[in-house]
């Protein structure tokens, strides 16, 4: 495993993409209605592509010879840098929004901030990025909102989604020796720093959907780190994995 | 080509003298190339007919996600993922517009919904057989998109005007279709020994299924004349199976794959290849709920409009909400 903590940030990023476009890409035909159909598979789009670009881009930096695909398909639980909230399953289509919004809302901040970086490269996907995910988290706040400010079903379940996925917030902004590494050289915000902004935002967004933050601020840890996945993530990889690791010499 | 055993309404074919004036008109401007736009006169019988054959078609491109969803989450690569999701979309977006296209005709999509999870609608027989390897996802697409290519061409130039313009913009994707799957027999058939057998298998299974499309024999064809005076069907079932067969083959050879009939044989009289009629038997079967995956098809759209009730009744609500309270503040 490199201990390069550029690599090890790039894969954050990458993985974040790949793990949650996977998620998204799993609803595949069966939404609620078919404009959502079309609208997940682009949110499943526009992450798996930010995907290639971070992992490339990670396997460029780890210089040992690894692409996008090498990295995404060949690596095991331990390796990934995902935070937990990404690899939570899909659950109802209220779960899979309140994720969404949960994430969205800390990746534009996120990514705004990687505008800014001192690697060119890094900004230059941030960039691109960023154009695609003021889309997603439009879409998953109006969600939320429209849910939550709903019929009693609808603001009962996505006050469950909320509840049951408010645990998994904390890990994006609790930063380590990578995070403090991306800071010292100019490559990345403070984790931290982009708290009191989320936090702003996502209160805004959950009082119109007349939906209540739990008041327990405890938050699950380790799948950035990759010290700690969730059961979830190893059943995810069986799956998305399965044809490399069946074939390894094939090309697709 | 989505749309197989549309019953027609008419009955029997007039001749322009023994219609009245206003059908005669109607008749005249097709006859002459004109297009048919949602608020003319139409015959009831064209109503019905074109409301069968569009909403037949979407609720194909519905369905059709489901064999090829199916393997989403096991693609190989990034970039096959990232392709074959964007395709599944596209068959969404199809779906959409074809919706759209039949309410022009006075019926909602609602409706038509509701008629195909209750089985009262049909959809394409080939979306009921099962994708069991990644090479499935390459002769899906360079087979059944293929096939639907094939009918899909002549329906842009068909006589009413909203299904006519769908046509246009979805066939320009389904071609990219039929390439992205070809390119992945393309990778397979030259492949790895594992690989090259995934794309014969594929192959094996999906031919003949792929000849149904194009549905049952003029022969046995009943109710074709109607809809091709309409100008809502432009070739007969056999002219397009014909011609599906004859683009195919060489494709095939080029592969390096069999297609699986010993029939096969081009004819140097005709021009064109002899080739096996499909197993009818299996066909009616399959359109009788009995094909290998009818069930699971319709249990997952079912399951997927049951369990999405709540996210539909809850955004109305909310905008309904929203829409008193600007009443309200007004």
């Amino acid at each position: 495993m490199s201990t390069d903590p550029k690599f090890e940030f790039l894969c954050r990023m990458g993985d974040n993409a790949l793990v949650l476009g996977h998620r998204v890409s799993e609803w595949c035909g069966v939404a609620p209605v078919l404009e959502e159909d079309i609208a997940l598979a682009n949110v499943a789009l526009d992450l798996i592509g930010q995907t290639q670009l971070w992992l490339g881009l990670a396997g460029e930096v780890e210089g040992a010879g690894r692409d996008a695909d090498k990295l995404a398909f060949h690596r095991d639980v331990w390796d990934f840098r995902n935070v937990l909230l990404v690899e939570q399953p899909n659950g109802d289509f209220g779960q899979t929004m309140m994720r969404q919004f949960l994430f969205d809302a800390w990746h534009l901040a996120q990514l705004t901030a990687l505008i800014d970086s001192s690697d060119k490269e890094i900004a230059a996907i941030a960039e691109k990025s960023a154009k695609e995910v003021t889309y997603h988290l439009e879409r998953s706040s109006d969600t939320v909102i429209g849910l939550g400010d709903g019929t009693d079903e609808s603001h009962r379940r996505m006050q469950a989604a909320l509840d049951l996925l408010w645990p998994y917030v904390g890990e994006m902004f609790l930063g380590d020796d990578v995070d403090a590494a991306m800071v010292e050289a100019g490559i990345a915000p403070d984790p931290a720093s982009l708290r009191a902004g989320y936090d702003q935002l996502v209160g805004d967004t959950l009082a119109a959907a007349t939906l209540t933050k739990p008041d327990d601020d405890f938050a699950h840890k380790g799948g950035k780190s990759g010290a700690r996945h969730s059961e979830h993530l190893g059943h995810m990889l069986t799956q998305m994995q399965w044809l490399q690791r069946a074939y390894p010499d094939a090309t697709w | 080509m989505y749309a197989q055993m549309i019953k027609s309404t008419g009955k029997g074919i007039k001749s322009l003298d023994e219609m009245d004036p206003e059908e005669r008109a109607f008749q005249e401007r097709i006859d002459a190339g004109g297009k048919i736009e949602p608020k003319d006169w139409m015959p009831e019988g064209y109503r019905k007919n074109l409301i069968r054959q569009i909403g037949q078609h979407a609720h194909s491109e519905i369905v059709g996600q489901l064999p090829e969803g199916n393997w989403i989450t096991r693609a190989p690569t990034l970039e096959r993922k990232a392709i074959l999701l964007a395709k599944v979309q596209d068959e969404a977006g199809h779906g959409l517009y074809l919706y759209c296209a039949a309410e022009t005709l006075g019926v909602t999509r609602d409706q038509m919904t509701r008629d195909l999870l209750s089985g009262k609608m049909k959809y394409s027989s080939i979306f009921n057989y099962p994708t069991l390897t990644w090479a499935d996802m390459g002769a899906v697409g360079w087979l059944v998109d293929g096939a639907a290519i094939m009918n899909q061409v002549p329906l842009q130039r068909t006589s009413y005007g909203p299904y006519a313009r769908a046509m246009v913009r979805i066939c320009k994707e389904e071609s990219f279709h039929q390439r992205q799957g070809f390119d992945i027999m393309m990778k397979m058939a030259n492949g790895t020994p594992a690989q090259r057998k995934m794309a014969q298998d594929a192959l094996n299974r999906f031919w003949f299924p792929a000849l149904m499309m194009f549905g049952p024999s003029d022969k046995d064809s009943v109710h074709s004349a109607q809809s091709m005076a309409w100008k809502i069907k432009m070739n007969t079932n056999d002219e397009l199976r014909q011609k599906f067969v004859d683009e195919t083959v060489p494709q095939a050879e080029y592969l390096g794959l069999t297609i699986p009939d010993e029939t096969l044989k081009f004819n140097e009289e005709t021009g064109h290849y002899d080739f096996a009629e499909p197993d009818w038997e299996e066909f009616f079967q399959v359109l009788k709920g009995n094909g290998p995956c009818n069930t699971e098809r319709l249990a997952a759209r079912n399951k997927a409009w049951d369990e999405g009730r709540w996210v539909r009744e809850g955004l109305l609500a909310h905008a309904e909400k929203k829409r008193s309270r600007q009443m309200a503040a007004e």
